[in-house]
């Protein structure tokens, strides 16, 4: 099976129904990405599929129809994504294991709807779950996030 | 003996590092204990000043050795370090450091002695100064109970100074000059014309050096770091997906393992057949556990289908089989368990002589800690040794238990402790590290990564107890008059002791804690626990006993000051007897706008605790709309006597109000035929983003001693906002989840 996960092209032995979270994470060594309950209520999983935010572990190997993006291929520490940057001057994170879920969330949203309200950031955020309880820092993120991606 | 352990846990501990990426841990060596478990004879060109700096040629490495749960340990301890170090924290490295004797914690014990904080006499303090001793006696290296920063307050600052000043005076022999005439800034020493001796070229003289016996800390109006926003030093990984958690770890040809064990704990299993999972694809081995099962394979997703097809014939639950049933026992110690009254003042029995104007009872329960990365541990048994690594709050205790069942020596047996993906308590206890080293040990050889699955997670965690409490009060003139609260709930520090193997002695503080060392001095003022038995084992949760007794309290209090027809701000202030306490309130009163009409349908809530020795209160704003309980803010103040990291404080008082406010509306763990209903986050529900009100927080540092926040915001959250509904609809509620009475938008 071939997946294009960060722009480039895997070739992966596993069972189709096998979960994208698990190829990325236990075959392709890409543990950015989280797992937290994997029946998609918490979204520590989350990844782009096509530019659009997924939950990965509700995703079959076998249904990947698009190039995947993780939190790796985001950005790094030497290069942060501005939604990354975002979240290390607004020091979101407590523990930090449900924040590339939300940084991938967050930059879903901003890709799509560059001046998100309130509303807006909430509803995009619903099914990321932080047990610390980060959100108001997570608001204050994706807000200077969606500065910062404006400024360019 | 010695030397064998020492080129041992050298040859474990460099690879350690190799694949955790810390610091060259190959020149630890484990020496007496209490002394520093940095060895002296070190590497050319390398030094150990004190337990926590180590200093080699590329640079500065802090020992930070409290564990890193998200609360913000690592970031703290280094900023104490290096503030007396000089010496800016993007210039140093940390690193947990090996698990010692010398990393005892003189805290824990002084948090669960039966005096009030507000008690500073005689009796209190030789108490607290003996329970420093029993920590350090039994060297009792833990994380919680918020006292990383008020034990490293000043031991930190200590090291970073003893250790600054071991500079100086190698700097000063290097230069022939007084070191009077020295300054440092920077990670270097100053000559007064100019010249700068970086620590890294003074550091091998300067671990030849004795330690010197006094040092001087700075004044705190010269800090650099301390009480400035600082940048936590963990932030560019956990915002970039490269901080490394249990779940994360890698070694070359790794198995990949799970659990499934007996959803009624301690129900042992009868039977297993485990032939059709093990011909499953990728499947190494099933095994059994002590009450379950364990696979190895190749992927974890394959061990979780794998471990989903073992049939196994589980034994019978041996706790009451269900909610009601376990309520009724907890109920049942009112009658027959006493275990402490700590507090009677006055006469309850003669002011309610005549009846009581409030008579109530309230309940909360179970909960569980579910942090967001379930349990992982990894395990790897090589050359005779075994390496652990693991995110846990007691690493000495796992280090216990690993040397136990490998039947290794302490010196053969190492753990390198990882940030962990949250914790609340969770990680006071080393069940899954105990699995690991078995399926390690079963693995023969090859390394293994142990991921529990959220089910088996919510079904074998250690929850916060279930409690009742019942309440009565009077009031006269206008003011309460007499408070009596009983407490029933099972003891968390005999369940979790008793596991640790711990003794435990006298009254259990946690079933009373938050309610019966409150600074108000009603006239006549009774707080009784009760010791219910264990029926399911319980363990600490995030702020412990207050967590479920400031709710009883609080509620209890709103309910004698609405009686008395007085204002719950005005009333508690009239009452209070503590003056960072009123600071408090009077501050969550301003903040608020307390007083002022909250507007129609509205309605605001107040509640207090004082904590961990820090007092809390917070305002939750609510409106009734016809679809529901809406919170449109929290307003919460904390005096923590220092603030020393502002950013930190703001967003551990936000998550702690989140985390009490969402517990409050929907948490509860039911049991059913002896096991918990609620496998998944489907129905254990939490706070979301869209649920989540504005949190205006502000955290106040009038002097005294420095205390930690990680817990003291979680316990007024529910009671405040249970009074805020109050207030809005006139509807009392007296039981938690808050969800099962009312709904909430
Ligand atoms: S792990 Fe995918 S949503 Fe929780
Ligand atoms: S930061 Fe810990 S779960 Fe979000």
């Amino acid at each position: 099976m071939r997946l294009t996960v960060n722009g480039t092209e895997h070739e992966v032995d596993v069972e189709p129904e096998m979960p994208l979270l698990w190829v990325l994470r236990d075959v392709l060594g890409l543990t950015g990405t989280k797992y937290g309950c994997g029946i998609g209520q918490c979204g520590a999983c989350t990844v782009h599929l096509g530019g659009r935010a997924v939950q990965s572990c509700q995703i079959a190997a076998g249904d990947v129809d698009g190039p995947v993006t993780t939190i790796e291929g985001l950005g790094t520490p030497e290069a942060p994504h501005p939604v990354q940057a975002a979240w290390i001057e607004t020091q979101v994170a407590q523990c930090g294991y449900c924040q590339s879920g939300q940084i991938m969330a967050a930059a879903a949203l901003l890709a799509e709807t560059p001046q998100p309200d309130a509303a807006q950031i909430d509803a995009a955020l619903h099914a990321n779950l932080c047990r610390c309880g980060t959100y108001p820092r997570i608001r204050a993120a994706v807000r200077l996030a969606a500065d910062k991606l404006r400024e360019g | 003996m010695a030397g064998m352990g020492k080129i041992a846990r050298r040859g474990f501990l460099i690879g350690a590092a190799t694949v955790a990426g810390g610091l060259a841990l190959g020149v630890y060596s484990l020496r007496q204990p209490y002394s520093s478990p940095l060895s002296k004879d070190l590497p050319a060109g390398m030094a150990a000043l004190t337990p926590y700096v180590v200093i080699d040629r590329t640079g500065v490495t802090l020992i930070t050795p409290r564990a890193e749960m998200g609360q913000g340990a690592t970031s703290i301890q280094a900023a104490l370090l290096a503030e007396e170090l000089d010496i800016p924290l993007d210039a140093v490295r940390t690193d947990p450091g090996i698990p010692a004797p010398a990393y005892y914690n003189a805290r824990i014990v002084a948090e669960g002695l039966p005096f009030a904080a507000t008690d500073t006499g005689w009796l209190a303090e030789t108490a607290r100064e003996t329970g420093a001793m029993v920590g350090k006696l039994m060297s009792l290296q833990i994380t919680g109970g918020s006292t990383t920063v008020p034990d490293a307050y000043d031991r930190l600052r200590m090291a970073g100074a003893t250790a600054r000043a071991m500079l100086v005076t190698a700097a000063a022999r290097r230069l022939g000059l007084d070191e009077a005439a020295l300054r440092t800034e920077a990670g270097a020493v100053i000559a007064p014309d100019g010249t700068r001796l970086s620590y890294v070229e003074l550091a091998p003289a300067a671990g030849r050096l004795l330690e010197p016996r006094k040092v001087a800390l700075k004044d705190p109006s010269d800090w650099r770091i301390l009480g400035k926003p600082m940048q936590r030093l963990d932030i560019v990984a956990k915002s970039t997906g490269t901080a490394r958690y249990g779940i994360d770890q890698t070694a070359p040809g790794m198995l990949f393992a799970t659990v499934r064990t007996n959803p009624a704990r301690g129900g042992g299993v009868l039977h297993v057949d485990a032939s059709r999972a093990e011909s499953m694809r990728g499947v190494v081995k099933v095994m059994r556990l002590p009450d379950g099962i364990g696979v190895l394979a190749d992927n974890t997703w394959r061990a979780f289908q794998a471990a989903k097809e073992v049939e196994i014939e589980w034994g019978p639950a041996p706790s009451p089989a269900n909610t009601e049933a376990l309520f009724d026992s907890i109920a049942g110690a009112f009658e027959t368990r006493r275990d402490s009254r700590l507090k009677n003042e006055g006469d309850v029995e003669a002011a309610l002589a005549g009846g009581a104007d409030v008579e109530a009872e309230y309940r909360v329960p179970f909960l569980a800690h579910a942090p967001l990365e379930p349990m992982t541990a990894f395990a790897w048994f090589r050359n005779g040794m075994l390496e652990l690594r693991a995110g846990t709050q007691i690493p000495r205790f796992v280090i216990d238990t690993a040397q136990r069942l490998s039947g290794l020596h302490e010196d053969l047996v190492g753990l390198y402790a990882l940030p962990m993906g949250g914790s609340f308590g969770r990680r006071l206890e080393d069940d899954f590290i105990d699995q690991a080293v078995r399926l390690a040990w079963a693995a023969e050889g090859r390394p293994v990564r142990l991921t529990w699955s959220r089910e088996e997670d919510m079904a074998r965690d250690f929850p916060r107890p279930a409690a009742i409490a019942r309440g009565r009060g009077r009031v006269e003139g206008g003011q309460v008059a007499a408070l009596d609260l009983a407490i029933a709930a099972p003891s968390v520090s005999a369940s979790q002791m008793g596991r640790l193997g711990v003794p435990t002695m006298g009254p259990d503080t946690a079933i009373v804690a938050g309610a019966w060392d409150q600074p108000f001095a009603i006239p006549s003022c009774r707080v009784t626990g009760h010791r219910a038995p264990e029926t399911v084992p319980v363990s600490s949760w995030r702020s412990v006993g207050a967590s479920a007794n400031a709710f009883f309290h609080e509620s209890l209090m709103d309910e004698l000051i609405h009686a008395a027809g007085a204002d719950p701000l005005a009333e508690r202030l009239r009452l209070c007897t503590h003056a960072p306490s009123a600071r408090v309130l009077e501050a969550v009163g301003q903040l608020s706008g307390w007083g002022t009409d909250p507007g129609p349908g509205r309605g605001r809530g107040l509640a207090f605790c004082l904590s961990f020795g820090v007092p809390c209160a917070e305002v939750v704003e609510v409106t009734a709309t016809a679809e529901g309980i809406r919170i449109d803010r929290v307003l919460a103040v904390a005096e923590v006597g220092r603030v020393l990291d502002p950013v930190n404080i703001e967003n551990q008082i936000q998550g702690g109000v989140i985390w009490g406010l969402g517990h409050a509306i929907w948490g509860e763990l039911t049991h059913a035929e002896g096991r918990v209903e609620q496998a998944n986050f489907d129905s254990y529900r939490a706070m979301r983003i869209d649920e989540c009100p504005e949190i205006v927080v502000q955290a106040l540092g009038s002097g005294g001693p420095v205390r930690g926040i990680g817990e003291p915001p979680v316990p007024p959250a529910a009671p405040a906002l249970a009074n805020a509904i109050f207030a809005a609809t006139g509807q009392r509620l007296r039981s938690l989840p808050l969800a099962r009475s009312v709904r909430f938008v």
